[in-house]
């Protein structure tokens, strides 16, 4: 009797969520690799033929795709690293015992709370306005031009943004690291004689690796799903050099209707960022040490 | 002593001028868009001549603004608080009944949290543009509550694994206590269990709330009536259109900051340790 109920409540307590999420995220994920096969025409798959790898070639030998690919990966790099060294540097001046390091932490994450796609419309006023009058003013118009319209700084466009939101973010999880090691452990060193560098490198970076991480994480796959910032700060542009890999498949799907082609690369894109963020994840686990 | 309070002091000097690169875009913004055509053209960095709100005005008119201020509100907070009532429910009881099937469950919550948006998108809004009752308006595209239906659907997985961490650590004994007293298992969750997690609810809200302000691919993809525009929305169509009227587009984006700058000013000290606690896990 009491088996039967609780066997009751358990599903009646799980069923709201699991119907949700299976309808909005398994049954979605099932197709789209189904649909990857076929040359589905974005309406109905009643109709549709199986085409077995024929939409994958054409994914490689797609050349915008693959230089969104390949601008994407570099973007992602240098994202992972910028991010984390003025988020590792950011959370290691606003855990020392100042007054207002509150107020400090409060403002360097500001940028997460307005979002990409408001950031990317600020940030186009600085490259396109104020960056050409700064040019004239100061005669520097080799720094300060439209960054916008350079195919070369269009995209350190988007890193400085993309870098300017999330180092705020990943201030935030180091600080929680740098908050956890046991004040103990740093006292001591002290006595022991260690420099601020040895410290650093002996002592605080290993005790940190657990929030390396997690930053890790977020940055790479936050960075290789990279759009909002993207769409309003260039729109891909100029001539398509700024392009990164979630701005091509929308194209595909809604401006080309190629909508079997947009899956398939879709599903490669999963499987990309599956691999890379599995690796990342377990090279730095292996890392972390037990205290 | 007197030394490393005179270190604190300069650190904190270095952190201030910091603060500057994080304001001074947004200060950009503020001043310019007081100015007109010619005022921006000439001197983008000096303070105003005069308080002018007409582009304010204009803003808020040709972005729909208020309209599109209610449907941010109402998709937000109606999606977080069915994640957080739909999310703890399953994560207590997830939690509490150790079985092969629920293991099941909670792992799949916690694997698909990898599944990028991107990867679903297509065959998402082509499935449930499928979902309609013959006779009726129902529709899950272009509607709001599809759009919520959707937010809750990809905010499940990582609330269902912050509530179950947190449960893990909420003493059993109180709930045997409890059951001992007469209550039922609903009764048992909404008094005893429920307002037990409110720290971890906190956290669950905060980077929920976080992400479906803020987003825009997914309701891109879902509202296509201009009047059931969020504030992302409205922000990025205005600007196909105002783009070379910079005051007007600089009024707009002023506006859209301003109530997340009232809700950080209010909520801030939740939102650090929320994040904090959500990075944690």
């Amino acid at each position: 009797m009491k088996k039967n109920s609780s066997r009751l409540t358990f599903w009646l307590f799980l069923i709201p969520s699991l119907f949700i999420f299976i309808n909005v995220v398994i049954i979605p994920f099932i197709l789209g690799i189904i649909y990857s096969f076929t040359d589905w025409d974005g309406f109905t798959f009643f109709g549709s033929k199986f085409v077995a790898f024929n939409n994958y070639l054409k994914v490689f030998k797609d050349q915008n795709f693959l230089s969104a690919f390949l601008l994407t990966f570099r973007y992602a790099i240098i994202m992972v690293i910028v991010s984390n060294i003025i988020g590792f540097s950011l959370a290691l001046l606003v855990t020392r015992k100042m007054r207002t390091r509150n107020i400090l932490r409060s403002i360097f994450f500001m940028p997460n709370l307005i979002g990409g796609l408001i950031l990317g419309f600020i940030w186009q006023f600085i490259f396109t306005k104020l960056f050409v009058q700064l040019g004239t003013v100061l005669h520097a118009s080799n720094i300060f031009f439209n960054w916008i319209n350079d195919p070369n700084m269009a995209f350190w466009s988007i890193v400085i943004v993309s870098a300017w939101q999330m180092s705020g973010y990943v201030m935030i999880i180091y600080i929680a690291g740098l908050e956890s090691i046991n004040p103990d452990i740093i006292e001591a060193s002290l006595i022991d004689g260690a420099g601020p560098v040895r410290r650093l490198f002996n002592i605080i970076l290993p005790l940190t690796v657990p929030s390396f991480t997690i930053s890790l994480f977020i940055t790479l796959s936050n960075s290789f799903k990279q759009y909002d910032t993207n769409l309003s700060l260039t729109n891909g542009g100029p001539y398509g050099t700024t392009e990164l890999l979630t701005m091509n498949i929308v194209q595909t799907a809604y401006k080309h209707n190629q909508y079997a082609i947009a899956q398939s690369k879709a599903v490669v894109f999963f499987v990309v960022i599956m691999a890379i963020t599995l690796v990342q994840v377990y090279l730095t686990k292996k890392r972390e040490v037990e205290m | 002593m007197e030394k490393t309070k005179k270190n604190m002091t300069i650190l904190e000097i270095f952190g201030w001028i910091l603060t500057l690169f994080v304001i001074f875009p947004v200060y950009i913004m503020v001043i310019n868009s007081f100015k007109d055509r010619k005022e921006i053209f000439t001197n983008e960095l000096s303070l105003p001549k005069a308080l002018n709100f007409t582009y304010y005005i204009q803003a808020i008119q040709k972005m729909d603004f208020l309209t599109a201020l209610g449907n941010s509100l109402f998709i937000t907070v109606t999606s977080v608080v069915f994640i957080i009532v739909l999310s703890s429910m399953a994560a207590w009881v997830l939690e509490r009944n150790k079985t092969t099937i629920s293991n099941i469950i909670f792992y799949t919550f916690v694997a698909t949290m990898l599944i990028p948006f991107q990867s679903v998108m297509i065959p998402l809004v082509q499935y449930l543009s499928k979902w309609q009752i013959p006779g009726t308006n129902f529709s899950l595209i272009d509607t709001r509550y599809g759009l919520i239906f959707m937010n809750i659907g990809f905010g499940i997985g990582m609330s269902t694994f912050l509530f179950h961490g947190f449960i893990k650590n909420v003493p059993l004994e109180m709930e045997e206590a409890a059951t001992i007293d007469g209550c039922n298992k609903f009764q048992l969750f909404w008094r005893i269990v429920f307002p037990n997690l409110k720290p971890i609810i906190v956290t669950v809200a905060i980077l929920n709330v976080i992400s479906f302000w803020n987003d825009y691919l997914l309701p891109s993809l879902v509202l296509r009536s201009p009047n059931l525009r969020t504030i992302p929305l409205s922000t990025f169509f205005f600007f196909g259109e105002f783009t070379i009227e910079w005051n007007l587009a600089l009024a707009g984006l002023v506006l859209t900051i301003i109530p997340v700058i009232i809700f950080y000013l209010f909520s801030q000290k939740y939102i650090i340790k929320g994040v904090m606690a959500g990075a944690i896990k």
